[in-house]
Protein backbone atom coordinates (compact mmCIF):
# COMPACT_ATOMS: atom_id res chain seq x y z
CA UNK A 1 0.00 0.00 0.00
CA UNK A 2 2.63 2.50 1.00
CA UNK A 3 4.84 1.54 -1.91
CA UNK A 4 2.05 2.19 -4.39
CA UNK A 5 1.23 5.48 -2.70
CA UNK A 6 4.83 6.60 -2.79
CA UNK A 7 5.04 5.45 -6.38
CA UNK A 8 2.00 7.54 -7.24
CA UNK A 9 3.43 10.57 -5.51
CA UNK A 10 6.75 10.13 -7.29
CA UNK A 11 5.23 10.25 -10.72
CA UNK A 12 5.27 13.56 -12.41
CA UNK A 13 2.69 14.60 -14.94
CA UNK A 14 2.09 12.01 -17.60
CA UNK A 15 2.13 14.43 -20.50
CA UNK A 16 4.94 14.08 -22.96
CA UNK A 17 7.18 16.98 -23.80
CA UNK A 18 5.41 17.51 -27.13
CA UNK A 19 1.91 17.66 -25.67
CA UNK A 20 3.13 20.09 -23.03
CA UNK A 21 4.67 22.39 -25.61
CA UNK A 22 1.60 22.20 -27.80
CA UNK A 23 -0.67 23.23 -24.96
CA UNK A 24 1.15 26.54 -24.64
CA UNK A 25 -0.33 29.61 -26.27
CA UNK A 26 3.12 30.96 -26.98
CA UNK A 27 3.90 27.90 -29.10
CA UNK A 28 1.05 28.66 -31.49
CA UNK A 29 1.87 32.35 -31.58
CA UNK A 30 5.47 31.48 -32.35
CA UNK A 31 4.30 29.18 -35.12
CA UNK A 32 2.12 31.97 -36.54
CA UNK A 33 5.01 34.41 -36.52
CA UNK A 34 7.29 31.86 -38.18
CA UNK A 35 4.68 31.06 -40.79
CA UNK A 36 4.17 34.77 -41.54
CA UNK A 37 7.92 35.22 -41.98
CA UNK A 38 8.17 32.22 -44.32
CA UNK A 39 5.24 33.33 -46.43
CA UNK A 40 6.63 36.84 -46.69
CA UNK A 41 10.05 35.61 -47.73
CA UNK A 42 8.41 33.62 -50.52
CA UNK A 43 5.94 36.14 -51.88
CA UNK A 44 8.00 39.31 -51.50
CA UNK A 45 11.61 39.80 -52.40
CA UNK A 46 11.96 42.62 -49.88
CA UNK A 47 11.27 40.79 -46.61
CA UNK A 48 14.22 38.44 -46.40
CA UNK A 49 16.75 41.13 -47.21
CA UNK A 50 19.41 41.88 -44.66
CA UNK A 51 18.32 45.49 -44.42
CA UNK A 52 14.69 44.64 -43.69
CA UNK A 53 15.47 41.89 -41.18
CA UNK A 54 17.81 44.29 -39.41
CA UNK A 55 14.98 46.83 -39.18
CA UNK A 56 12.42 44.29 -38.04
CA UNK A 57 14.59 42.88 -35.27
CA UNK A 58 15.59 46.31 -34.06
CA UNK A 59 12.07 47.72 -34.11
CA UNK A 60 10.56 44.83 -32.21
CA UNK A 61 13.33 44.85 -29.61
CA UNK A 62 12.07 48.13 -28.10
CA UNK A 63 8.58 46.77 -27.59
CA UNK A 64 9.92 43.38 -26.45
CA UNK A 65 12.18 44.93 -23.78
CA UNK A 66 9.23 46.75 -22.22
CA UNK A 67 6.94 43.75 -22.75
CA UNK A 68 9.26 41.74 -20.49
CA UNK A 69 8.70 44.34 -17.75
CA UNK A 70 4.97 44.43 -18.50
CA UNK A 71 4.72 40.64 -18.30
CA UNK A 72 6.23 40.80 -14.82
CA UNK A 73 3.63 43.36 -13.74
CA UNK A 74 0.80 41.35 -15.32
CA UNK A 75 2.08 38.13 -13.72
CA UNK A 76 1.84 39.87 -10.34
CA UNK A 77 -1.80 40.67 -11.06
CA UNK A 78 -1.36 44.34 -11.97
CA UNK A 79 -1.04 46.52 -15.05
CA UNK A 80 1.30 49.37 -15.90
CA UNK A 81 -0.16 51.97 -18.25
CA UNK A 82 2.64 54.44 -17.60
CA UNK A 83 5.41 52.72 -19.56
CA UNK A 84 5.00 54.92 -22.64
CA UNK A 85 5.32 57.99 -20.44
CA UNK A 86 8.36 56.48 -18.71
CA UNK A 87 9.94 56.01 -22.13
CA UNK A 88 9.59 59.68 -23.05
CA UNK A 89 10.61 60.87 -19.58
CA UNK A 90 13.75 58.76 -19.70
CA UNK A 91 14.48 59.90 -23.25
CA UNK A 92 14.07 63.57 -22.37
CA UNK A 93 16.21 63.21 -19.23
CA UNK A 94 18.86 61.53 -21.37
CA UNK A 95 18.71 64.06 -24.16
CA UNK A 96 18.51 67.18 -22.02
CA UNK A 97 21.38 66.22 -19.73
CA UNK A 98 23.63 65.22 -22.62
CA UNK A 99 22.77 68.40 -24.47
CA UNK A 100 23.93 70.39 -21.47
CA UNK A 101 27.28 68.63 -21.60
CA UNK A 102 27.06 65.66 -19.23
CA UNK A 103 28.84 62.46 -20.26
CA UNK A 104 26.70 59.59 -21.48
CA UNK A 105 26.95 57.48 -18.33
CA UNK A 106 25.78 60.34 -16.06
CA UNK A 107 22.90 61.03 -18.44
CA UNK A 108 22.11 57.32 -18.53
CA UNK A 109 21.96 57.16 -14.73
CA UNK A 110 19.71 60.23 -14.65
CA UNK A 111 17.40 58.74 -17.28
CA UNK A 112 17.14 55.37 -15.52
CA UNK A 113 16.78 57.19 -12.20
CA UNK A 114 13.83 59.21 -13.55
CA UNK A 115 12.17 56.02 -14.77
CA UNK A 116 12.80 54.21 -11.49
CA UNK A 117 11.28 57.12 -9.62
CA UNK A 118 8.12 56.74 -11.70
CA UNK A 119 8.08 53.03 -10.85
CA UNK A 120 8.68 53.71 -7.18
CA UNK A 121 5.77 56.14 -6.93
CA UNK A 122 3.53 53.70 -8.82
CA UNK A 123 4.60 50.84 -6.59
CA UNK A 124 4.19 52.67 -3.30
CA UNK A 125 0.73 53.96 -4.22
CA UNK A 126 -0.37 50.50 -5.34
CA UNK A 127 1.25 48.35 -2.65
CA UNK A 128 1.19 50.58 0.43
CA UNK A 129 -1.77 52.89 -0.19
CA UNK A 130 -3.72 50.06 -1.81
CA UNK A 131 -4.93 51.89 -4.89
CA UNK A 132 -5.78 49.92 -8.07
CA UNK A 133 -2.83 49.67 -10.44
CA UNK A 134 -4.98 50.72 -13.40
CA UNK A 135 -5.86 54.05 -11.80
CA UNK A 136 -2.42 54.82 -10.41
CA UNK A 137 -0.57 54.12 -13.63
CA UNK A 138 -3.21 55.91 -15.69
CA UNK A 139 -2.61 59.00 -13.59
CA UNK A 140 1.14 58.47 -13.89
CA UNK A 141 0.85 58.18 -17.67
CA UNK A 142 -0.48 61.71 -17.73
CA UNK A 143 1.86 63.03 -15.04
CA UNK A 144 5.13 61.62 -16.37
CA UNK A 145 4.41 62.70 -19.94
CA UNK A 146 3.66 66.17 -18.68
CA UNK A 147 6.96 66.18 -16.78
CA UNK A 148 8.74 65.29 -20.01
CA UNK A 149 7.09 68.30 -21.68
CA UNK A 150 8.09 70.56 -18.79
CA UNK A 151 11.69 69.33 -18.78
CA UNK A 152 12.17 69.73 -22.51
CA UNK A 153 9.91 72.74 -22.88
CA UNK A 154 8.49 70.72 -25.77
CA UNK A 155 11.57 71.41 -27.87
CA UNK A 156 13.16 68.78 -30.02
CA UNK A 157 16.62 67.76 -28.82
CA UNK A 158 19.10 66.61 -31.45
CA UNK A 159 22.47 67.82 -30.12
CA UNK A 160 23.84 65.47 -27.50
CA UNK A 161 27.06 67.18 -26.42
CA UNK A 162 30.46 65.45 -26.25
CA UNK A 163 29.14 61.85 -26.34
CA UNK A 164 26.79 62.51 -29.27
CA UNK A 165 28.24 59.80 -31.50
CA UNK A 166 28.46 57.27 -28.71
CA UNK A 167 24.73 57.65 -28.04
CA UNK A 168 23.85 57.18 -31.70
CA UNK A 169 26.07 54.09 -31.78
CA UNK A 170 24.46 52.74 -28.61
CA UNK A 171 20.91 52.91 -29.91
CA UNK A 172 21.32 52.75 -33.65
CA UNK A 173 24.53 50.80 -34.14
CA UNK A 174 25.26 47.13 -34.30
CA UNK A 175 27.90 44.66 -33.24
CA UNK A 176 28.62 41.65 -35.47
CA UNK A 177 25.65 42.79 -37.55
CA UNK A 178 23.25 42.49 -34.62
CA UNK A 179 21.49 45.73 -33.68
CA UNK A 180 22.26 46.82 -30.12
CA UNK A 181 18.63 46.99 -28.94
CA UNK A 182 18.29 43.33 -29.92
CA UNK A 183 21.41 42.44 -27.90
CA UNK A 184 20.00 44.27 -24.87
CA UNK A 185 16.69 42.46 -25.32
CA UNK A 186 18.33 39.04 -25.52
CA UNK A 187 20.46 39.65 -22.41
CA UNK A 188 17.48 40.98 -20.46
CA UNK A 189 15.35 38.10 -21.70
CA UNK A 190 17.84 35.45 -20.62
CA UNK A 191 18.32 37.03 -17.20
CA UNK A 192 14.59 37.39 -16.58
CA UNK A 193 13.73 33.87 -17.76
CA UNK A 194 16.17 32.65 -15.18
CA UNK A 195 14.84 35.02 -12.50
CA UNK A 196 11.21 33.98 -13.10
CA UNK A 197 11.94 30.30 -12.67
CA UNK A 198 14.83 30.08 -10.27
CA UNK A 199 14.60 32.88 -7.74
CA UNK A 200 12.48 33.50 -4.72
CA UNK A 201 11.47 36.87 -6.15
CA UNK A 202 10.15 35.24 -9.33
CA UNK A 203 8.22 32.69 -7.34
CA UNK A 204 6.73 35.43 -5.18
CA UNK A 205 5.65 37.54 -8.17
CA UNK A 206 3.68 34.59 -9.56
CA UNK A 207 2.30 33.72 -6.12
CA UNK A 208 1.01 37.27 -5.67
CA UNK A 209 -0.63 37.13 -9.08
CA UNK A 210 -2.12 33.73 -8.32
CA UNK A 211 -3.59 34.48 -4.92
CA UNK A 212 -2.52 37.65 -3.20
CA UNK A 213 -4.14 36.89 0.14
CA UNK A 214 -2.43 33.48 0.20
CA UNK A 215 0.88 35.20 -0.41
CA UNK A 216 0.22 37.59 2.47
CA UNK A 217 -0.81 34.77 4.83
CA UNK A 218 2.24 32.68 4.05
CA UNK A 219 4.57 35.55 4.84
CA UNK A 220 5.61 36.58 1.32
CA UNK A 221 6.81 40.21 1.42
CA UNK A 222 3.94 41.22 -0.86
CA UNK A 223 4.30 44.99 -0.64
CA UNK A 224 8.01 45.17 -1.28
CA UNK A 225 7.71 42.67 -4.11
CA UNK A 226 4.98 44.74 -5.73
CA UNK A 227 7.03 47.93 -5.48
CA UNK A 228 9.99 46.16 -7.07
CA UNK A 229 7.78 44.83 -9.88
CA UNK A 230 6.62 48.34 -10.86
CA UNK A 231 10.17 49.63 -10.57
CA UNK A 232 11.37 46.86 -12.85
CA UNK A 233 8.69 47.67 -15.41
CA UNK A 234 9.69 51.34 -15.34
CA UNK A 235 13.33 50.30 -15.61
CA UNK A 236 12.68 48.41 -18.85
CA UNK A 237 10.84 51.46 -20.18
CA UNK A 238 13.79 53.66 -19.18
CA UNK A 239 16.26 51.41 -20.99
CA UNK A 240 14.08 51.36 -24.09
CA UNK A 241 13.82 55.17 -23.90
CA UNK A 242 17.61 55.60 -23.93
CA UNK A 243 18.02 53.18 -26.83
CA UNK A 244 15.28 54.90 -28.79
CA UNK A 245 16.98 58.28 -28.46
CA UNK A 246 20.15 56.79 -29.88
CA UNK A 247 18.25 55.10 -32.69
CA UNK A 248 16.20 58.16 -33.70
CA UNK A 249 19.02 60.65 -33.14
CA UNK A 250 16.57 63.06 -31.60
CA UNK A 251 14.05 63.37 -28.80
CA UNK A 252 10.56 64.59 -29.45
CA UNK A 253 7.94 64.62 -26.75
CA UNK A 254 5.53 62.40 -28.67
CA UNK A 255 7.96 59.51 -28.25
CA UNK A 256 6.33 56.40 -26.81
CA UNK A 257 2.79 57.72 -27.26
CA UNK A 258 0.30 54.83 -27.00
CA UNK A 259 3.24 52.47 -26.70
CA UNK A 260 1.73 50.97 -23.52
CA UNK A 261 -1.03 49.48 -25.63
CA UNK A 262 1.35 47.79 -28.05
CA UNK A 263 3.37 46.48 -25.11
CA UNK A 264 0.32 45.10 -23.32
CA UNK A 265 -0.81 43.56 -26.60
CA UNK A 266 2.57 41.86 -26.99
CA UNK A 267 2.45 40.49 -23.45
CA UNK A 268 -1.11 39.24 -23.83
CA UNK A 269 -0.51 37.66 -27.25
CA UNK A 270 2.47 35.93 -25.66
CA UNK A 271 0.29 34.29 -23.02
CA UNK A 272 0.34 36.71 -20.09
CA UNK A 273 -2.98 36.42 -18.26
CA UNK A 274 -4.44 39.76 -17.20
CA UNK A 275 -6.02 37.99 -14.21
CA UNK A 276 -2.49 37.45 -12.93
CA UNK A 277 -0.23 34.51 -12.22
CA UNK A 278 0.69 33.62 -15.79
CA UNK A 279 3.15 34.86 -18.35
CA UNK A 280 6.58 34.09 -19.73
CA UNK A 281 9.51 36.14 -20.96
CA UNK A 282 9.66 34.12 -24.16
CA UNK A 283 5.96 34.81 -24.71
CA UNK A 284 6.48 38.55 -24.34
CA UNK A 285 9.29 38.49 -26.89
CA UNK A 286 7.35 36.35 -29.35
CA UNK A 287 4.27 38.53 -28.94
CA UNK A 288 6.30 41.64 -29.72
CA UNK A 289 7.88 39.89 -32.71
CA UNK A 290 4.52 38.91 -34.13
CA UNK A 291 3.19 42.46 -33.89
CA UNK A 292 6.24 43.82 -35.69
CA UNK A 293 6.06 41.15 -38.38
CA UNK A 294 2.41 41.99 -39.02
CA UNK A 295 3.27 45.68 -39.23
CA UNK A 296 6.21 45.08 -41.50
CA UNK A 297 4.39 42.67 -43.78
CA UNK A 298 1.50 45.08 -44.32
CA UNK A 299 3.96 47.74 -45.40
CA UNK A 300 5.83 45.38 -47.70
CA UNK A 301 2.63 44.08 -49.23
CA UNK A 302 1.58 47.63 -49.93
CA UNK A 303 -1.50 47.48 -47.72
CA UNK A 304 -2.52 50.79 -46.20
CA UNK A 305 -1.10 51.32 -42.71
CA UNK A 306 -4.63 52.12 -41.61
CA UNK A 307 -5.17 48.37 -41.55
CA UNK A 308 -2.47 47.69 -38.95
CA UNK A 309 -4.71 48.22 -35.97
CA UNK A 310 -7.33 45.86 -37.38
CA UNK A 311 -4.81 43.07 -37.87
CA UNK A 312 -3.11 43.47 -34.49
CA UNK A 313 -6.45 43.81 -32.72
CA UNK A 314 -7.77 40.66 -34.35
CA UNK A 315 -4.65 38.82 -33.37
CA UNK A 316 -4.99 39.75 -29.70
CA UNK A 317 -8.50 38.40 -29.67
CA UNK A 318 -7.65 35.27 -31.67
CA UNK A 319 -4.64 34.44 -29.49
CA UNK A 320 -6.61 34.76 -26.27
CA UNK A 321 -9.60 33.04 -27.87
CA UNK A 322 -7.51 30.00 -28.73
CA UNK A 323 -6.28 29.85 -25.16
CA UNK A 324 -9.84 30.03 -23.90
CA UNK A 325 -10.98 27.17 -26.17
CA UNK A 326 -8.03 25.03 -25.08
CA UNK A 327 -8.90 25.60 -21.42
CA UNK A 328 -12.53 24.70 -21.90
CA UNK A 329 -11.48 21.51 -23.67
CA UNK A 330 -9.02 20.51 -20.94
CA UNK A 331 -11.70 20.96 -18.30
CA UNK A 332 -13.87 18.23 -19.82
CA UNK B 1 0.11 15.11 29.71
CA UNK B 2 2.05 18.29 29.32
CA UNK B 3 0.23 21.54 28.86
CA UNK B 4 0.98 23.09 25.48
CA UNK B 5 -1.10 26.22 25.03
CA UNK B 6 -2.82 28.31 27.69
CA UNK B 7 -5.01 31.35 27.16
CA UNK B 8 -5.73 33.47 30.21
CA UNK B 9 -8.45 36.08 30.28
CA UNK B 10 -8.29 36.92 26.58
CA UNK B 11 -10.49 39.88 25.65
CA UNK B 12 -10.68 41.68 22.36
CA UNK B 13 -12.57 44.87 21.63
CA UNK B 14 -13.08 46.49 18.26
CA UNK B 15 -14.24 49.91 19.33
CA UNK B 16 -17.50 49.36 21.19
CA UNK B 17 -17.83 45.76 20.00
CA UNK B 18 -16.65 43.12 22.46
CA UNK B 19 -15.64 40.23 20.22
CA UNK B 20 -14.13 38.22 23.06
CA UNK B 21 -14.63 38.49 26.78
CA UNK B 22 -12.30 36.90 29.35
CA UNK B 23 -11.69 33.66 27.50
CA UNK B 24 -9.43 31.23 29.36
CA UNK B 25 -8.62 27.74 28.20
CA UNK B 26 -5.76 25.32 27.89
CA UNK B 27 -4.81 22.44 25.59
CA UNK B 28 -2.25 19.70 26.17
CA UNK B 29 0.28 18.39 23.73
CA UNK B 30 -1.03 15.67 21.44
CA UNK B 31 -4.57 16.76 22.10
CA UNK B 32 -7.32 17.85 19.70
CA UNK B 33 -9.51 20.71 20.85
CA UNK B 34 -12.77 21.24 19.01
CA UNK B 35 -13.65 24.92 19.05
CA UNK B 36 -17.30 25.50 18.30
CA UNK B 37 -19.74 28.36 18.16
CA UNK B 38 -22.20 30.11 15.92
CA UNK B 39 -21.21 32.67 13.31
CA UNK B 40 -20.02 35.77 15.10
CA UNK B 41 -19.41 33.94 18.36
CA UNK B 42 -15.75 34.96 18.29
CA UNK B 43 -14.08 31.79 16.96
CA UNK B 44 -12.29 33.53 14.12
CA UNK B 45 -11.18 36.36 16.38
CA UNK B 46 -9.76 33.88 18.87
CA UNK B 47 -7.94 31.99 16.13
CA UNK B 48 -6.53 35.21 14.74
CA UNK B 49 -5.25 36.17 18.18
CA UNK B 50 -3.52 32.81 18.63
CA UNK B 51 -2.07 33.04 15.11
CA UNK B 52 -0.72 36.54 15.71
CA UNK B 53 -3.00 38.43 13.32
CA UNK B 54 -4.50 40.43 16.20
CA UNK B 55 -3.14 41.30 19.61
CA UNK B 56 -5.60 40.78 22.45
CA UNK B 57 -6.93 43.89 24.20
CA UNK B 58 -6.33 42.08 27.50
CA UNK B 59 -5.06 38.71 28.59
CA UNK B 60 -2.11 36.52 27.69
CA UNK B 61 -1.06 33.50 25.68
CA UNK B 62 1.52 31.07 26.93
CA UNK B 63 3.11 28.30 24.92
CA UNK B 64 4.88 25.50 26.81
CA UNK B 65 4.71 27.62 29.92
CA UNK B 66 6.30 30.67 28.33
CA UNK B 67 4.36 33.90 27.92
CA UNK B 68 4.13 34.97 24.28
CA UNK B 69 3.45 38.32 22.69
CA UNK B 70 2.79 38.04 18.96
CA UNK B 71 2.95 41.22 16.92
CA UNK B 72 2.82 39.58 13.53
CA UNK B 73 1.76 36.17 12.14
CA UNK B 74 5.45 35.45 11.58
CA UNK B 75 6.07 35.68 15.35
CA UNK B 76 3.48 33.01 16.03
CA UNK B 77 4.88 30.88 13.23
CA UNK B 78 8.37 31.14 14.66
CA UNK B 79 7.03 30.09 18.06
CA UNK B 80 5.56 26.94 16.47
CA UNK B 81 1.96 27.91 15.80
CA UNK B 82 0.76 27.07 12.30
CA UNK B 83 -2.60 27.74 10.75
CA UNK B 84 -4.54 26.06 7.95
CA UNK B 85 -6.93 28.65 6.59
CA UNK B 86 -10.54 28.08 5.72
CA UNK B 87 -10.04 29.08 2.09
CA UNK B 88 -6.77 27.10 2.20
CA UNK B 89 -4.71 30.07 0.99
CA UNK B 90 -3.27 28.27 -2.00
CA UNK B 91 -2.00 29.66 -5.28
CA UNK B 92 -3.71 27.71 -8.06
CA UNK B 93 -1.09 28.66 -10.62
CA UNK B 94 1.81 27.12 -8.69
CA UNK B 95 2.77 23.50 -8.10
CA UNK B 96 1.96 21.62 -4.92
CA UNK B 97 5.52 21.78 -3.66
CA UNK B 98 5.83 25.50 -4.46
CA UNK B 99 2.70 26.05 -2.39
CA UNK B 100 4.03 24.02 0.51
CA UNK B 101 7.21 26.07 0.50
CA UNK B 102 5.63 29.45 -0.30
CA UNK B 103 7.32 32.15 1.76
CA UNK B 104 10.11 29.84 2.94
CA UNK B 105 11.52 28.46 -0.29
CA UNK B 106 14.64 26.34 -0.08
CA UNK B 107 17.61 27.68 -1.93
CA UNK B 108 21.03 26.46 -2.88
CA UNK B 109 24.17 28.27 -3.82
CA UNK B 110 25.27 28.03 -7.43
CA UNK B 111 28.40 30.09 -7.87
CA UNK B 112 27.55 33.60 -6.68
CA UNK B 113 23.80 33.02 -6.96
CA UNK B 114 21.13 31.73 -4.63
CA UNK B 115 18.73 29.67 -6.70
CA UNK B 116 15.64 27.72 -5.73
CA UNK B 117 16.32 24.10 -4.85
CA UNK B 118 13.36 22.49 -6.63
CA UNK B 119 14.77 19.00 -6.27
CA UNK B 120 14.90 19.16 -2.49
CA UNK B 121 11.50 20.91 -2.26
CA UNK B 122 9.86 18.29 -4.50
CA UNK B 123 11.37 15.43 -2.52
CA UNK B 124 10.47 16.82 0.89
CA UNK B 125 6.94 17.76 -0.21
CA UNK B 126 6.53 14.21 -1.58
CA UNK B 127 7.60 12.79 1.78
CA UNK B 128 5.09 14.98 3.59
CA UNK B 129 2.25 13.92 1.27
CA UNK B 130 3.21 10.30 1.85
CA UNK B 131 3.15 10.93 5.60
CA UNK B 132 -0.33 12.38 5.22
CA UNK B 133 -1.31 9.31 3.16
CA UNK B 134 -2.42 11.59 0.36
CA UNK B 135 -1.87 10.81 -3.28
CA UNK B 136 -0.66 14.28 -4.19
CA UNK B 137 2.12 14.84 -6.66
CA UNK B 138 4.53 17.66 -5.78
CA UNK B 139 5.01 18.73 -9.39
CA UNK B 140 1.33 19.03 -10.26
CA UNK B 141 -0.40 22.38 -10.39
CA UNK B 142 -2.80 22.96 -7.52
CA UNK B 143 -5.39 24.15 -10.08
CA UNK B 144 -5.89 20.55 -11.16
CA UNK B 145 -6.30 19.09 -7.68
CA UNK B 146 -9.24 17.69 -5.75
CA UNK B 147 -10.46 19.16 -2.48
CA UNK B 148 -8.69 16.46 -0.47
CA UNK B 149 -5.41 17.02 -2.26
CA UNK B 150 -5.67 20.75 -1.69
CA UNK B 151 -6.16 20.03 2.01
CA UNK B 152 -3.07 17.86 1.99
CA UNK B 153 -1.06 20.70 0.45
CA UNK B 154 -2.32 23.18 3.04
CA UNK B 155 -1.64 20.79 5.92
CA UNK B 156 1.77 19.70 4.60
CA UNK B 157 2.78 23.33 4.99
CA UNK B 158 2.29 23.10 8.75
CA UNK B 159 4.45 19.98 8.95
CA UNK B 160 7.41 21.72 7.33
CA UNK B 161 8.42 23.42 10.48
CA UNK B 162 8.13 21.42 13.65
CA UNK B 163 4.78 22.86 14.56
CA UNK B 164 3.61 22.62 18.17
CA UNK B 165 0.11 23.88 17.60
CA UNK B 166 -1.87 23.59 14.36
CA UNK B 167 -5.02 25.68 14.00
CA UNK B 168 -7.49 24.39 11.44
CA UNK B 169 -10.25 26.72 10.37
CA UNK B 170 -13.18 24.74 8.91
CA UNK B 171 -11.00 22.17 7.14
CA UNK B 172 -13.98 19.97 6.26
CA UNK B 173 -16.37 22.66 5.10
CA UNK B 174 -16.13 22.34 1.33
CA UNK B 175 -15.12 18.76 0.56
CA UNK B 176 -16.72 15.40 -0.16
CA UNK B 177 -17.54 12.76 2.46
CA UNK B 178 -14.62 10.55 1.51
CA UNK B 179 -12.27 13.52 1.68
CA UNK B 180 -13.63 14.48 5.10
CA UNK B 181 -12.57 11.04 6.34
CA UNK B 182 -9.11 11.67 4.89
CA UNK B 183 -8.79 15.01 6.64
CA UNK B 184 -9.91 13.55 9.96
CA UNK B 185 -7.25 10.88 9.54
CA UNK B 186 -4.71 13.59 8.99
CA UNK B 187 -5.80 15.31 12.19
CA UNK B 188 -5.38 12.06 14.16
CA UNK B 189 -2.02 11.64 12.53
CA UNK B 190 -0.91 15.10 13.65
CA UNK B 191 -2.15 14.35 17.17
CA UNK B 192 -0.18 11.08 17.28
CA UNK B 193 2.94 13.05 16.49
CA UNK B 194 2.36 15.07 19.65
CA UNK B 195 1.03 18.12 17.85
CA UNK B 196 -1.79 20.06 19.45
CA UNK B 197 -4.63 20.60 17.01
CA UNK B 198 -7.32 23.22 17.44
CA UNK B 199 -10.16 22.36 15.10
CA UNK B 200 -12.66 25.08 14.34
CA UNK B 201 -15.71 23.55 12.75
CA UNK B 202 -19.45 23.78 12.30
CA UNK B 203 -19.73 20.08 11.61
CA UNK B 204 -20.68 18.38 14.84
CA UNK B 205 -19.89 14.79 13.72
CA UNK B 206 -16.36 15.74 12.70
CA UNK B 207 -15.63 17.44 15.98
CA UNK B 208 -16.97 14.52 17.98
CA UNK B 209 -15.01 12.06 15.82
CA UNK B 210 -11.58 13.48 16.50
CA UNK B 211 -11.55 15.90 19.42
CA UNK B 212 -10.41 15.16 22.97
CA UNK B 213 -11.87 18.34 24.39
CA UNK B 214 -14.56 20.70 23.30
CA UNK B 215 -14.77 24.43 23.84
CA UNK B 216 -17.88 26.39 22.98
CA UNK B 217 -18.00 30.13 22.43
CA UNK B 218 -21.20 32.16 22.52
CA UNK B 219 -21.21 35.92 21.92
CA UNK B 220 -17.55 36.17 22.84
CA UNK B 221 -17.85 34.19 26.08
CA UNK B 222 -16.51 30.73 26.73
CA UNK B 223 -19.57 28.76 27.85
CA UNK B 224 -18.05 25.28 27.96
CA UNK B 225 -14.62 23.68 28.05
CA UNK B 226 -14.75 19.97 28.82
CA UNK B 227 -13.63 16.51 27.65
CA UNK B 228 -15.53 15.37 24.57
CA UNK B 229 -16.56 12.11 26.25
CA UNK B 230 -18.43 14.07 28.93
CA UNK B 231 -20.44 15.97 26.38
CA UNK B 232 -22.90 15.18 23.63
CA UNK B 233 -23.92 16.75 20.32
CA UNK B 234 -27.25 17.71 21.91
CA UNK B 235 -25.54 19.53 24.76
CA UNK B 236 -23.17 21.36 22.41
CA UNK B 237 -26.04 22.41 20.15
CA UNK B 238 -27.82 23.76 23.20
CA UNK B 239 -24.69 25.62 24.27
CA UNK B 240 -24.15 27.13 20.84
CA UNK B 241 -27.71 28.37 20.51
CA UNK B 242 -27.99 29.47 24.12
CA UNK B 243 -30.69 26.95 25.10
CA UNK B 244 -28.23 25.73 27.72
CA UNK B 245 -26.33 28.52 29.48
CA UNK B 246 -23.13 26.85 30.63
CA UNK B 247 -21.71 23.38 31.09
Amino acid sequence: MTTTLEHAIDQSQHHSFLSRVMSLQVFWVFLAALLACLTLSLITDTFATERNLFNVTRNFAFVAIIAIGMTTVIASGGIDLSVGASVVLSAVAMGASMESGYPIWVAGLLAIGAALLVGLVNGVLIAFVGMPSFVVTLGMLSFARSMALVLSNNKMIYQFGPDHDLLLWLGGGSTFGIPHPLIVMVILGIIMSFVFKWTRWGQHVFAIGGNESAAILTGVPVRMTKVSVYMFSAFTAGVAGILMVGWLGSVTTNLGTAMELTVIAAAVIGGANLAGGEGTVFGAVVGALLIEVIRNSLILLGISTFWQGAFIGSFIIIAVGFDRIRRLRSQD
Amino acid sequence: MVERLRLTGISKHFGAIHALNEVSLSVNEGEVLGLMGDNGAGKSTLVKIIAGNFRPSRGGISLDGELCDFHRPKDAQNAGIEIVYQDLALCDNLTASSNVYLGRELRQRVGPLQVLDYKRMHRRAGELFAQLKSETRPRDLVRKMSGGQRQAVAIARTLLSDAKVVLMDEPTAAISVRQVAEVLDVIRHLRDRGITVILISHRMPDVFAVSDRIAVLRRGELVAHKPTVDSSPEEVTGLITGAIHTA
